[in-house]
């Protein structure tokens, strides 16, 4: 039995507004939350849902209301489980007088990486960034996804066992977000851990062998991404050469469109033979039927409006 | 000391190294060699008393800009900046940082005091042409202004633990003003009658008292410092700079990063 990489219970923030410091506005509800060693674990929700909030309760850079958590087996206030852990921060700022060698060497120090590992380490972790050719130079002269990359390698620099990424994909291109993709299915090969906010669901869904949603501080669902997204809704979309939509499929109230020399139409399930009749009889080829499943993005709307649905009627 | 502690107060010590932060010397430089040259021409017999002045004075008012305006931005700088988060999400005690933080500050104030005495010794050279056993009272002068700003990098500590850089900065200036006058302040205490006397008393022992520190004067006209008042300022010095500094940890210890 694997051991759970975090185990989140019952964590909670509330800040106390206003002048005098009395009016509580509470940024994250009791949130419970488990992730198994060895997954990517996808922590969705749109800005200001309390992703950041979560992700720096468990960095201890502020304090919970309430609750508690465990990481790697071990409280999550111990600072000696720190060493073990990578965090990648939103929109990361780094001092700016270092190079990304000295930086590395600097996080790896204070991480207690041995000085014989440091400078050979960071040889490694700069090429696997994409800043080996430029690590000489000083960060205040890098762009913002070059920052992003120092970020991700002072993330894994000390090569932890856990890695937290807030918005890793912020600021990359796409050859850039490609890479990180790609980094994040080595750690998992080599059997880290990786916990990843993102409000990119492309991403995540690409990505995640799990995730959560959480919306105005409240988790709203979690799941593994092929669960959450294998429920068929009913319906079959059907692809066939040409540009004609003839009337008979029209009639049988599919949504189309025309790409090229090929049609897409989306209609029930139960209209399926139907169609394909129709497409016969008009002696058009066709390419393939598929059942339409949900996708990640169509279950976060859902969970979303659904949430929007209920604080509306509360309120 | 735990070696974290070493590689904080380094990094502080090289980005003010690389913010050019020691680029005053040059300030510095020309000032004392310019007014070497200048009293050399305009005074006499009292050459060695206003360079011995004046170069001591520069070294402590150059010493406490710097203390200031870079120890009111040691802690805020990096919230604001965000640069913390890279560091707490390590195995990084926050008492740790704020002592890393202070090492690193006052380790680039007493490089900063070395190659500034380095220029008073030269000016001194120049306009006396020979050094006498009095001249080693100038490093007691010198040790005292390092004793000063190890209160003052503890203060500007203290008050960036919790506030922005310009109330801090504003902070610690005005106590360094205040606690220059501590004497007076004391003296004042000492006339005073009923609940001003015990206000003016409080404030008198609750503010760094500089001017115990400042013995430039006296050691201008080569009258000895005694051993006592040595002891005192050193004692004095680490007490008030522990205190400081606890209390920033204690600040710190709670804050929660915005």
């Amino acid at each position: 039995m694997t051991m759970a990489a975090i185990e989140i219970l019952g964590l909670e923030k509330t800040y106390m507004v206003g002048f005098w410091r009395k009016r509580p506005k509470t940024a994250l509800r009791p949130l419970n939350l488990t992730v198994e060693e060895g997954e990517i674990f996808g922590f969705l929700g749109p800005n200001g849902a309390g992703k950041t909030t979560t992700l720096k309760l468990l960095m201890g850079l502020i304090f919970p209301t309430a609750g508690s958590a465990r990481m790697l087996g071990r409280d999550f206030t111990d600072p000696e489980i720190k060493a073990q852990i990578g965090f990648l921060p939103e929109q990361p700022y780094f001092y700016d007088h270092l190079t990304a060698h000295e930086l590395l060497e600097y996080y790896g120090q204070l991480s207690g990486v041995p000085a014989k590992k440091r400078k050979q380490r960071a040889e490694e972790v700069l090429q696997q960034v994409g800043l080996r050719d430029i690590q000489g130079v000083q960060l205040r002269k890098f762009s913002k996804g070059m920052l992003q990359r120092v970020g991700i390698g002072q993330a894994i620099f000390h090569d932890p066992k856990l890695v937290f990424f807030d918005e890793p994909m912020s600021g990359l291109d796409p050859m850039g977000r490609r890479e990180v993709r790609d980094l994040m299915e080595q750690l998992k090969l080599a059997g880290k851990t990786v916990f990843f906010s993102t409000h990119i669901l492309s991403d995540a869904e690409a990505l995640c062998d799990r995730v959560a949603i959480i919306h105005r501080g409240e988790l709203r669902g979690v799941g593994a991404v092929e669960d959450l997204t294998s429920s068929v809704q009913g319906k079959v979309e059907v692809i066939w050469q040409g540009t004609l939509v003839p009337a008979s499929i029209k009639a049988l109230g599919a949504q189309y469109h025309v790409t090229g020399d090929t049609v897409r139409a989306v209609l029930p399930e139960n209209q399926q033979d139907a169609a394909i009749d129709a497409l016969r009889r008009e002696r058009i080829r066709l390419i393939a039927i598929t059942p339409v499943r949900t996708s990640l993005e169509d279950y976060f709307v859902e969970k979303l409006q659904r949430a929007e649905t209920t604080a509306g009627r509360i309120a | 000391m735990s070696a974290r502690i070493v590689h904080i107060a380094s990094n502080t010590f090289r980005e003010a190294v690389r913010d050019r932060v020691l680029y005053n010397l040059i300030a510095f430089a020309l000032l004392l060699s310019g007014a070497s040259i200048l009293v050399g021409q305009i005074s006499i017999d009292i050459e060695k008393l206003v360079v011995i002045n004046l170069g001591l004075t520069a070294v402590s008012l150059f010493g406490v800009v710097i203390a200031i305006f870079i120890g009111i931005g040691l802690v805020s700088k990096e919230i604001e900046k965000r640069t913390l988060y890279t560091i707490l999400s390590r195995p990084v005690r926050r008492w740790e940082f704020i002592v890393g933080k202070f090492f690193g500050l006052a380790g680039t104030l007493v490089v900063n005091v070395f190659f500034m005495a380095i220029g008073v010794f030269a000016a001194l050279f120049y306009v006396s042409h020979k050094f006498i056993a009095a001249d080693a009272l100038i490093f007691v002068a010198l040790y005292f202004i390092i004793l000063e700003f190890l209160i003052l990098c503890s203060l500007a500590l203290l008050f960036s633990s919790f506030s922005s850089p310009l109330l801090s900065a504003v902070f610690a200036f005005s106590l360094f003003v205040i606690g220059s006058f501590a004497e007076d302040l004391r003296g004042f205490a000492g006339m005073a009658h009923g609940f001003t006397r015990w206000l003016a008393t409080g404030a008198a022992y609750l503010v760094p008292n500089f001017s115990a520190f400042n013995v430039v004067s006296s050691i201008a006209h080569e009258q000895p410092v005694a051993a006592q008042l040595i002891l005192h300022n050193t004692l004095y010095a680490l007490f008030y700079a522990t205190m400081a500094l606890s209390g920033a940890v204690l600040i710190f210890e709670r804050r929660n990063l915005k």
